[in-house]
């Protein structure tokens, strides 16, 4: 219970707090998936590749978050000469400099390669690069969605909730026949009863938050300040009026939709669909490995990935969605043009102008 | 005491030196009591083998010129062949006969993913070169528009049915074999595609930008093998018995030598330095900018009257090609010793067979990949002079705003920037 609680503290706190605690259970999942597949014994003779998971950890971190993060960065400290001036050279040369940390890191792998552990090695070396790249696919993804708007957190993160949940209530009560060998716990009832309470839930839950300012405005910087925006044409409200054949008791003439939550069943579906296929993974993972949890971080709950496995699907899914049909509605010549006269100067315009240019003409020719 | 070329290297290696590595390798953990033994100093026949192998290596090298001429879009696929080969051997290398007899589809599915890295690799680096080529034709255009729009997508859920058909397939006694044939699934995928849609991207920069960094790969290779075929004494590393100090700084100093030369003669041709803005496979014709115009350097007193040239052209580009040059000698090796450490890890002898006498095609792309990799991060931090913000936004409007739109874009943006510049 308390979890939620403090869930919805540091949802209040704001953008920069989420982006904290993403970031710390992402080191706790990292530390346990680390530790799960070491063998004890053959680590004794290999001093220093703890230290070597948590370099490539770090370059990660730093590929990543610079990447997402680079422009909220810059605009955070624009006003402060030396700092911006330091700021844009590391993302200018950002990949470089992540690149040779990972290079690094490669030399001192093969410089630390011992005769007899050569299998173990390759293989912690393996596991190490899966890791990485599972923690920090769905995390990045995650932080991204956040500045776009906590809404594209919460609603997504919720869902997996809410099904989860809703599937224990349906398995609870009508529960019969079993879902699938992995997870013998889950039934085809329980399934389906969570997948119409998800999607529904979907549905009227956007509405709610679709109306805080809060929670649907992007982050531009990382300021923890009130955030004033125009939410945009998404979480305008319009009004449906119902079709004629709905009997006249019924008290209203139609229901006022955002169209954020056509989305939002899209989300739903997703979450109640798919989603649990990342449990599924969860569970063969464990069954194959012969562990019965991933960690203990959470007493009764097991560690802090056996209950992030279907957010993780979830999570990286949500910001593709996002990206591919959220986002170009949203745009228009008149937003595209706000952001260039706000974050270029006028020699970046100029050549924006004439990239622009050049490619116009080139499509120009052909047509 | 000695150094050879590394199982893992260059295209071009002769038949003799993989014979005798195969046969180092057949011993899968050969102590340093043997190394010297084997050293190619003391080896007898190192002659007969040098012809074999010179031999080979001209072969190679004449192909690969061919395939150089016909152009970026051959070189390309040249790079996808080699690729597919590559993720055949590798698959296959883990595979255990046995077990893959209860499990049908599971090739299938490795293909599938290889297919979906494909459409995701080569859709992001090719999508603005697709666009320019199909302008023309309107209904193309389109269909090419939407599918950019939307590639994000296709291959998310391309992935996605991926992995929800693992888990639908996954059985009961096999869950550990099918979750490892997975994570080597994608190990393999992320090795064999971050190296070669790099390659690719640096084609289309400019063929120069790819073959700049192979060649010098291959030169490491042969200077590395001739230096310790002369002198190679120490030896380098455990991993690789047969390398040698000597042969290593006499490599690194031959490959700087000839980064520093080669980048002069292959700047001076356009179909080299000219980035390809399409698909197309015509000539090129462009202003190939700043880097590849020579500049003369006066030498100064200190050079002494009887040397000849009183002053050198250089291009500037070949101040890049030094930093090149010294990552392909320094750091690039450490892919043929991963290599090297892998196989002995599985007991491998080699990746594969495609080549007879030389092992598999990833035997000979090691060092390759690790160069690619570094060439095109390093032409794109260094080279390239990038503005991030102007990229992003110049691939927001194209992605999002109509051709319409963009033209209104145009024309605004024009505007508004005439009236700041007079108003200063």
């Amino acid at each position: 219970m308390w979890m939620l609680l403090g869930f919805m503290f540091i949802l209040y706190l704001g953008h920069l707090y989420i982006w904290a605690m993403v970031v710390v259970i992402q080191i706790y999942m990292a530390k346990e998936l680390f530790s799960l597949l070491r063998r004890a014994p053959e680590d004794r003779f290999l001093p220093g590749s703890r230290l070597l998971n948590w370099h490539f950890y770090f370059t990660a971190v730093l590929f990543v978050y610079g990447r997402i993060l680079s422009q909220q960065l810059v605009n955070t400290v624009i006003y402060d000469k030396f700092l911006h001036r330091i700021l844009s050279a590391f993302i200018k040369y950002q990949m470089v400099i992540c690149y040779f940390f990972y290079i690094a890191g490669f030399m001192w792998f093969i410089l630390s390669l011992k005769k007899r552990s050569y299998k173990y090695q390759f293989s912690q070396y393996a596991w190490t690069h899966m890791i990485l790249i599972v923690v920090f696919a769905q995390s990045s993804f995650l932080v991204a969605n956040i500045f776009q708007g906590i809404f594209w957190f919460l609603l997504p993160a919720s869902l997996i909730a809410i099904n989860d949940v809703a599937a224990y209530f349906f398995g609870f009560f009508f529960g019969k026949t079993p879902l699938i060998k992995l997870s013998p716990k889950k039934t085809w009832e329980g399934f389906i009863g969570a997948s119409v309470a998800t999607v529904i839930y979907a549905f009227v839950f956007a509405n709610i938050l679709g109306r805080f300012q809060w929670l649907t405005c992007p982050r531009k910087d990382l300021s923890t300040s009130w955030l004033q925006c125009d939410p945009g044409p998404l979480f305008k409200p319009e009004f449906h009026s119902f079709p004629g054949w709905i009997p006249e008791w019924v008290p209203s003439k139609g229901i006022s939709v955002l169209p954020v939550q056509w989305h939002a069943l899209c989300l739903g579906l997703f979450a109640s669909i798919i989603a649990p296929f990342g449990g599924f993974f969860a569970s063969g993972f464990k069954r194959a490995f012969k562990i019965k949890d991933f960690g203990d971080s959470i007493p009764g709950h097991g560690g802090v990935t056996d209950r992030n496995d279907c957010q993780m699907v979830m999570a990286v899914f949500a910001y593709i969605y996002h990206q591919s049909f959220v986002v170009p509605q949203s745009y228009s010549v008149e937003i595209i043009m706000d952001e260039i006269m706000r974050s270029l100067n006028l020699d970046q315009q100029q050549a924006l102008h004439a990239k622009l240019g050049q490619i116009l003409h080139l499509r120009q020719f052909g047509l | 005491m000695h150094s050879e070329n590394n199982s893992s290297a260059s295209i071009p290696a002769t038949p003799t030196a993989r014979l005798r590595h195969r046969r180092r390798s057949n011993e899968v953990n050969p102590d340093a009591g043997k190394a010297n033994g084997h050293l190619l100093v003391n080896d007898r026949n190192k002659y007969k083998s040098f012809l074999v192998r010179a031999y080979s290596t001209v072969w190679m090298i004449g192909g690969f010129v061919l395939i150089v001429y016909m152009g970026h879009l051959y070189i390309t696929a040249m790079v996808v062949v080699i690729q597919i080969f590559m993720a055949r051997e590798l698959f296959n290398l883990l595979r255990k006969a046995h077990e893959e007899r209860d499990l049908p589809g599971f090739r299938l599915l490795n293909w599938h993913f290889f297919f979906t890295a494909m459409l995701f690799v080569y859709g992001r680096i090719l999508s603005q070169r697709l666009v320019n080529t199909v302008t023309p034709d309107k209904f193309l255009f389109q269909l090419v528009s939407s599918l950019i729009k939307y590639h994000m997508a296709i291959c998310y859920f391309l992935y996605i049915s991926g992995f929800v058909w693992f888990i639908l397939t996954l059985k009961k006694k096999m869950y550990k074999y099918q979750f490892g044939q997975y994570a080597w699934t994608h190990m393999i995928l992320i090795v064999v595609f971050t190296q070669s849609s790099f390659t690719v991207a640096s084609i289309f920069e400019g063929i120069f930008w790819f073959l700049l960094p192979a060649s010098l790969i291959v030169i490491n290779d042969i200077a590395a093998y001739i230096f310790g075929f002369f002198f190679g004494r120490t030896p380098l590393i455990k991993l690789s018995p047969k390398k040698t100090w000597e042969g290593f700084i006499g490599a690194s100093v031959a490959t700087i030598i000839s980064a520093f030369v080669l980048a002069n003669f292959l700047g001076r041709f356009q179909w080299l330095t000219c980035p390809r803005k399409d698909l197309s496979t015509g000539w090129l014709d462009c202003d190939p900018g700043p880097l590849f115009k020579p500049e003369s350097f006066t030498l100064h007193e200190w050079v002494p009257l009887w040397f000849p040239w009183k002053e050198i052209v250089v291009l500037p580009v070949q101040w890049h090609a030094l930093c090149l040059g010294l990552f392909a000698s320094i750091i690039a090796p450490f892919g043929g010793f991963f290599a090297s450490g892998f196989k002995r890890a599985f007991k491998v002898k080699d990746f594969g067979d495609s080549i007879p006498g030389h092992g598999g095609i990833t035997d000979r792309m090691d060092c390759q990949m690790v160069m690619a990799v570094f060439a095109f991060i390093y032409h794109q931090s260094f080279i390239v002079p990038q503005s991030l913000s102007v990229e992003m936004i110049v691939e927001q409007i194209l992605t999002n705003l109509t051709l319409e739109e963009q033209q209104a874009l145009y024309v605004k943006l024009g505007q508004i920037i005439k009236e700041r510049l007079f108003g200063q």
